[in-house]
């Protein structure tokens, strides 16, 4: 116990003398913030390492930098109740705004929320703005799968060229789609994916195979190779690891990817990738409390704002002429004059070889976790996905898609 | 030539085994251990990355402790940390490599998130709490006691059985993570009874990790007791020492393994119901976080002393806490507080060494000629 003593003093010590020498080199350095500045705070999952969090952390510094903002970023925030006092320290340092970008932090800036009514609280990718009747709570998302139906029309593009150079045949275009889990948000992505294809190469079909993770390097690397064995000629996948890009690239079988560019690695392969750009995002809450405007409960990013972006088309690899048909899409998207979720074309979206016309979203998360059907999102011709909350809920299975595993 | 040949070649030093040391020499070698840990992570700040040492030092100690709520934070990661070592200790003095108590936790955290999932709407608030510490303390004790069965009837090697069981842990709290998930299809439960707070530990004082720390100090002084001035205590260091003494005074070797075991478990399982009815208020394969892991260097560290495991888990939640606060004010890549903490623990590790032995220089070959 002496000992203890004496150790835990000498410790203590060390750590006075440190602050000392700071607190006299410190004398001329410029004070603190002052509280009255205005300063935003981040709290990411991740650090510059993950792909997806690093999507948020340029955008944020993009956006900070342009508005001339201060800010504060905490990495590698778990979805844990760290979250939430990564939070209240943010609090404590003077932020106006507190923004957290994973899914599983939400429930804790809920909490965060409640506590400190006089700050905005900001989620991306979360459901539940809408339900808690918080003023200063907003959820965020995009409608990428605007920007997943575009980059499916590089898929049916490539496939169509595939045909047409009779490496197999038309009823033959089979693509396989690498997904996490049989959530909404994934149905969602993979579905606009494919009737992206489907609108240029109509006899397309799809495997979809789930890993049961958000990320998982050797179980997406696993899952595509499957597709590929099975005879799919094209692969896309929703994860952000280098899994599935660099199954296809070894296999020599084209890509689609999701989250940025995979060309440096994968050259001969790599057709497009989707993505979120979240930096108008940003602008906009720090321009909606600088003053003093409120923030939607739910704001969706479109092409229009700028929010969903795709990389440059690899053209070694990709179909001629697939720059311009992304872009007369992206108009067409853009103006009206053509929807996603189009129910209305014929042969288009089916169910058992019956269109749909009418389909009930879960746009309202029970507590329960229960999935209750409370919106109809199917009218004048086409399925309104993301318009009554941010966060994707289309989540039907239609013709032509084929699920190989739904354990998840 | 012919001298020189029966003579001995001896080798530049000797590492020779010190007898017990004064107290104060041991602690001036641990000290100076930490001041030339802080004096190398800083040389390797400075050239790494061109910033004053002593401002990232200070940084640390300012996301530590710099405000009243980060003091409190820092308090609930040591009572966290510090229960999970305090579990691994009674195994390890026994020389029982459990290096399972990452799944024994979880499996206690498991069991206060299902039965705040399933009995809330059952039972009354304080029945509930009562079945989740009985079940959480149980399923924790479960999870440990299978190990040290098959080690105490077949010797089977209890490191890899422990280990295996923390994959399985995981595998079932991802399969509950994902059944129970909010929405349902995200993998991710969320917080459970935010509105009713049913099942969650009570603020004491409005200080909601109060409890948590308390429990933890109780149970340290208790298990410090229990290590060191009791029978079972006593029975645990001897099966430590050298097996064969134990049973030749007539220990029961598998006895004590069982039930030393047993304990290890059980306070995994309070652990894990810290973690969930006292912090998370959830269940994710990510609860413990690899706790389970760094406590094994908390315990070790520390000697196995609960009193001292105090020290070393203060120490690493601070290092964490300070990263935490360099990554985010300077602007570095985490990884360079993880070099900044790797240093100070190697430092502190090896000073270890030159506490236990000293090292002894070949006389020079004038002085042996004098002899």
């Amino acid at each position: 116990m002496k000992k203890t003593v004496k150790i835990l003093s000498l410790v203590l010590s060390l750590i006075l003398a440190a602050t000392c020498v700071f607190s006299l080199a410190g004398c001329n350095k410029e004070p603190e913030a002052p509280a009255d500045e205005f300063m935003v705070g981040f709290i990411f999952l991740h650090d510059e390492n993950s792909t997806y969090d690093k999507n948020f952390i340029v955008a944020a510094e993009a956006a900070c930098q342009e508005l001339g903002v201060k800010y504060v970023m905490k990495k590698n925030i778990p979805e844990t109740a760290e979250c939430q006092e990564a939070a209240e320290d943010l609090v404590d340092q003077g932020c106006d705004i507190i923004f957290a970008d994973s899914f599983g932090h939400e429930s804790y800036m809920i909490e965060a929320a409640k506590e400190y009514p006089e700050v905005q609280f900001c989620h991306a990718t979360g459901t539940r703005a809408h339900t808690e009747g918080l003023e200063n709570y907003s959820n965020a998302f995009a409608s990428i799968y605007q920007g997943r139906y575009l980059a499916g029309i590089a898929a049916g593009m490539k496939l169509k060229e595939m045909i047409a150079a009779g490496k197999f045949t038309a009823e033959e275009a089979k693509m396989g789609y690498v997904g996490a889990f049989t959530y909404a948000e994934v149905i969602s992505g993979y579905t606009s994916f494919y009737l992206g294809a489907k609108s240029v190469c109509p006899t397309v079909t799809m495997d979809v195979q789930f890993t049961g993770s958000w990320y998982d390097e050797a179980a997406e690397k696993e899952a595509a190779t499957a597709l590929i064995n099975a005879g799919c000629k094209l692969i896309s996948q929703h994860a952000d690891s280098m899994g599935a890009p660099t199954a296809c690239e070894n296999a020599g079988i084209p890509n689609v990817s999701y989250n940025g560019s995979t060309q440096a690695a994968c050259p001969n392969t790599f057709i497009v990738s989707s993505r979120i750009d979240w930096t108008p995002y940003f602008k906009h809450i720090i321009d909606c409390v600088k003053n003093g405007k409120d923030i939607e409960d739910d704001w969706t990013g479109t092409l229009e704002t700028g929010s969903v972006v795709l990389t440059d088309v690899n053209t070694a690899v990709a179909a001629e002429g697939t720059v311009e048909a992304i872009a007369d899409a992206r108009a067409k998207l853009i103006s009206g004059e053509i929807h996603v979720f189009d129910t209305a074309k014929e042969n288009f979206i089916t169910q058992g070889g019956a269109p749909l016309v009418s389909a009930l979203a879960d746009v309202d998360t029970d507590a329960s976790g229960e999935i209750i059907k409370d919106t109809e999102a199917i009218s004048d011709g086409y399925f309104h996905e993301s318009e009554y909350r941010s966060a994707p809920y289309f989540d039907i299975q239609i013709d032509g898609i084929n699920l190989l595993n739904t354990k998840f | 030539m012919s001298n020189s040949a029966t003579k001995k070649r001896e080798p530049l030093f000797h590492i020779i085994k010190r007898p017990a040391i004064p107290m104060w020499q041991s602690l001036l070698i641990r000290a100076g251990a930490i001041l030339a840990a802080l004096i190398v992570a800083g040389v390797i700040t400075y050239f790494f990355t061109g910033l004053n040492p002593i401002s990232v030092y200070t940084t640390m100690i300012e996301g530590a402790i710099g405000t009243e709520k980060r003091i409190w934070n820092l308090l609930q990661g040591i009572a966290l940390l510090l229960c999970v070592s305090l579990a691994v200790t009674p195994a390890f003095k026994m020389k029982f490599w459990n290096i399972g108590a990452e799944g024994q936790a979880l499996m206690g955290g498991l069991a206060s998130a299902l039965c705040m999932i399933l009995l809330s709407d059952k039972l009354s608030g304080g029945m509930l709490m009562l079945v989740m510490i009985v079940t959480s303390i149980v399923l924790g004790a479960v999870w440990a006691l299978l190990p040290a069965i098959f080690k105490a009837k077949w010797n089977t090697n209890e490191t890899l059985f422990t280990l295996m069981m923390n994959y399985i842990a995981m595998q079932i709290v991802s399969y509950f993570s994902y059944k129970y998930s909010v929405p349902k299809g995200s993998g991710s439960i969320g917080i459970i009874n935010s509105s009713s707070k049913l099942g969650w530990f009570p603020s004491i004082l409005d200080q909601k990790y109060l409890l948590n720390i308390i429990i933890v100090t109780v149970l340290t002084v208790l298990l410090y007791v229990y290590l060191k001035h009791s029978k079972h205590g006593y029975e645990i260091s001897v099966v430590g020492e050298s097996e064969n003494t134990a049973k030749y005074i007539g220990i029961n070797v598998k006895k004590v393994i069982i039930r030393t075991m047993l304990l290890s478990g059980a306070i995994c399982g309070i652990a894990g119901l810290l973690m969930v009815a006292g912090t998370d208020h959830t269940i994710a394969t990510g609860t413990v976080g690899g706790r389970g892991f760094t406590a094994i260097m908390v315990s070790w560290l520390a000697k196995f002393n609960p009193i001292m495991m105090f020290l070393t888990s203060f120490l690493i939640v601070f290092l964490e806490k300070g990263a935490i606060a360099i990554s985010s004010e300077f602007d570095l890549n985490s990884s360079f507080s993880d070099i900044i903490t790797g240093i100070i623990i190697f430092f502190i590790i090896g000073s270890e060494f030159f506490i236990n032995y000293s090292i002894k220089f070949r006389e020079s070959e004038k002085e042996g000629k004098n002899k």
